[in-house]
């Protein structure tokens, strides 16, 4: 038994002693059903394009390493170009993201200025604007400031989150102790060097759900950049793997590299998901939501 | 008047705030602002043959609601409203339903492999949409799929995932693979800030497990439900890129399946922008009026204002 079962156990005093044997049963089979995918398009990952369509689907085949180099061979590494792309819009994106939100949520919730609640009102208005709805507008405007087409119109129009902007607020209404910023202030420091000190490092834990959150957004985000960019050079992964499977029907060779595309995709996004778990607030969202 | 310290410092302290909220201030104008005028805009504009016969210019003019009554009789588009409509019939209920029920299995007490679900039923939420569509449209496509494989070895017969209505329970699932997770662990966090002391005098009186659930638990997290499903609302109406995705697999689904295919077409195919202009703002304007009534039906209970 974990220590956080023990803990359970400890805080809530059992009323009978039976174990909720169909609870965990439902729980398994829903995490069945959340893993059989990855589980299915890692072993298809491996079969060679003959294999994939005449073996049985969870059984492996043996063209892993072919499929792999194939994929990474496809139009001098294209691919791993792509995969790059993503990285940087999300990576950036995400940064600069929550950045600006930290900024924003903090002057919205520690400060009294006239016109905040109408700045807030504004922002969480934002939050119901459908940002897909925006991307054909945004286009034309990028293009006509000659930014269509370019890293930049992908990655500037995914630096304001309204979302972001209202977690950041929520949390720094409440981790951040009026006693510690006025302390500051009396000792002379700069609003800067506050902000930059005391606000972010206080703020961790909710900067990194806002991060992980919007980088997850950016990397699966899939019309801004399919409307935005021309330039096959500049593809994020998705949209890649997205005219793989296009130019790919019918055509068995291509879908296996599809496949193994998607495999390699999926790895390093769970694995970020798994290490930036145990920072991630989801009280953040649940909790801060309470009028 | 020469400004004395004390004024200039009460200055700075005024405008710090506004400095601070400067870049998104400047962003929000920049990307959500104008682009909506801008939408707006377009929406009432239109190309017009001016002059006769072969020396006619296309001229773009004020064309009033023309768009709009061409987008709101266009069959297709109105279809397109409707597909994606029955489509979150399907979708938000079952991915609201199944991660208020997996919280509320998590928060259950000495229930077994307590982490090893939750972390396994998050993961879907890293893998990004059009992934998750390929992921499922090969185990639908017949010739990969380990579901039609095994019917065929049962000698079930062939089955489609892509006919009708079947292709919307097909995509309703991606929807519910990708979202289950992530709605789970918002209702259950805020099914773990519920003190205990309001169960404990209701295991004291001998209530089951099951009615605690359903009068204490899921009346508390109420807030958690209504964020959940305006987020599963807003979602669900802009679905492209899973039929996007899928379209190359199956032959049900067109190139205008969902409003957002359409609203794509009329933009860059056709190069129809203020029928698409007008498309954008009667989707952007019954996402908005459905979030209203959600939250309007729930009096306001999430969003509140903390301060």
């Amino acid at each position: 038994m974990s220590a956080g079962d023990r803990t359970v156990l400890t805080r809530r005093r059992p009323g009978t002693a039976r174990r909720p044997r169909l609870a965990t049963v439902v729980l398994l089979l829903g995490a069945l059903y959340c893993l059989a995918p990855v589980a299915w398009v890692v072993i298809a990952s491996s079969k060679s394009p003959r294999e994939l369509f005449t073996t049985f689907s969870f059984a492996p085949g043996s063209g892993f390493a072919d499929n792999l180099a194939a994929l990474g061979g496809y139009g001098d590494g294209q691919f791993w170009r792509w995969g790059l792309n993503s990285l940087l819009y999300a990576g950036l994106g995400a940064i600069l993201s929550t950045l600006v939100s930290a900024m924003a949520g903090y002057a919205l919730a520690k400060f009294r200025f006239r016109g905040r609640q109408a700045l807030f009102s504004v922002i969480l208005a934002g939050v119901l604007v459908p940002g897909i709805v925006l991307a054909v507008p945004q286009y034309l405007l990028l293009a006509a400031v000659g930014l269509a087409g370019t890293y930049w119109s992908v990655l500037l129009p995914v630096i304001i989150n309204p979302f972001g902007i209202f977690l950041c607020r929520v949390f720094a209404a409440a981790s951040l102790p009026e006693s510690t910023l006025e302390a500051a202030r009396l000792d002379g420091a700069g609003e800067v060097h506050i902000f930059v000190r005391i606000v972010l490092p206080m703020m961790v834990q909710g900067l990194v759900t806002v991060f992980l959150l919007q980088f997850v957004g950016i990397w699966n985000n899939f019309l801004l950049p399919f409307i935005m960019l021309s330039d096959q050079d500049k593809y994020p992964i998705t949209l890649g793997l997205y005219t793989f499977l296009g130019k790919g029907a019918g055509d068995g060779d291509l879908y296996s590299l599809v496949i193994m595309g998607s495999a390699v995709s999926v790895v390093p996004l769970v694995v970020l998901v798994l290490v930036l778990q145990r920072f991630w607030r989801a009280d953040l969202l649940a909790g801060g939501l309470k009028g | 008047m020469p400004a004395t310290p004390a004024r200039r410092s009460r200055l700075r302290a005024a405008a710090t705030p506004w400095l601070f909220a400067t870049p998104a201030i400047v962003l929000f104008t920049l990307f959500l602002i104008i682009p909506i005028g801008y939408a707006i805009y377009l929406s009432f504009r239109g190309f017009r043959i001016e002059g006769g016969g072969a020396f006619g210019r296309r001229v773009q003019s004020f064309v009033g609601l023309d768009n709009y009554l061409t987008a709101l009789t266009d069959p297709e588009y109105v279809a397109g409203l409707g597909r994606v409509l029955l489509y979150g019939l399907v979708a938000i209920p079952s991915v609201l339903g199944l991660a208020l029920l997996f919280a509320l299995l998590l928060d259950t007490p000495r229930v077994r492999a307590r982490g090893f679900a939750r972390t396994a039923i998050f993961l879907p939420y890293a893998v990004p949409g059009v992934i998750a569509s390929l992921l499922w449209g090969f185990l639908y496509l017949p010739s990969t799929s380990p579901i039609s494989y095994l019917a065929r070895q049962l000698h079930a017969g062939p089955l489609d995932f892509f006919g009708f209505p079947t292709l919307y329970f097909s995509l309703a699932n991606i929807a519910l693979w990708s979202g289950v997770g992530f709605n789970m662990i918002i209702i259950f966090t805020s099914l773990r800030a519920i003190p205990t002391s309001v169960y404990e005098a209701a295991r004291i009186d001998g209530a089951s497990e099951l009615q605690i659930a359903w009068r204490i638990k899921i009346p508390l997290v109420a807030p958690a439900l209504v964020l959940t499903g305006l987020f599963s609302v807003i979602g669900t109406l802009q679905l492209y890129s899973e039929p996007a995705t899928l379209r190359p697999m199956s032959t049900t689904i067109s190139f205008t399946w969902v409003p957002l295919m359409k609203i794509y077409q009329e933009a860059f195919m056709n190069d129809n922008l203020g029928g698409a202009a007008a498309a954008s703002v009667v989707l952007a304007l019954g996402i908005l009026v459905l979030s209203l009534l959600l939250l309007r039906f729930f009096q306001r209970r999430t969003f509140g204002d903390d301060a």
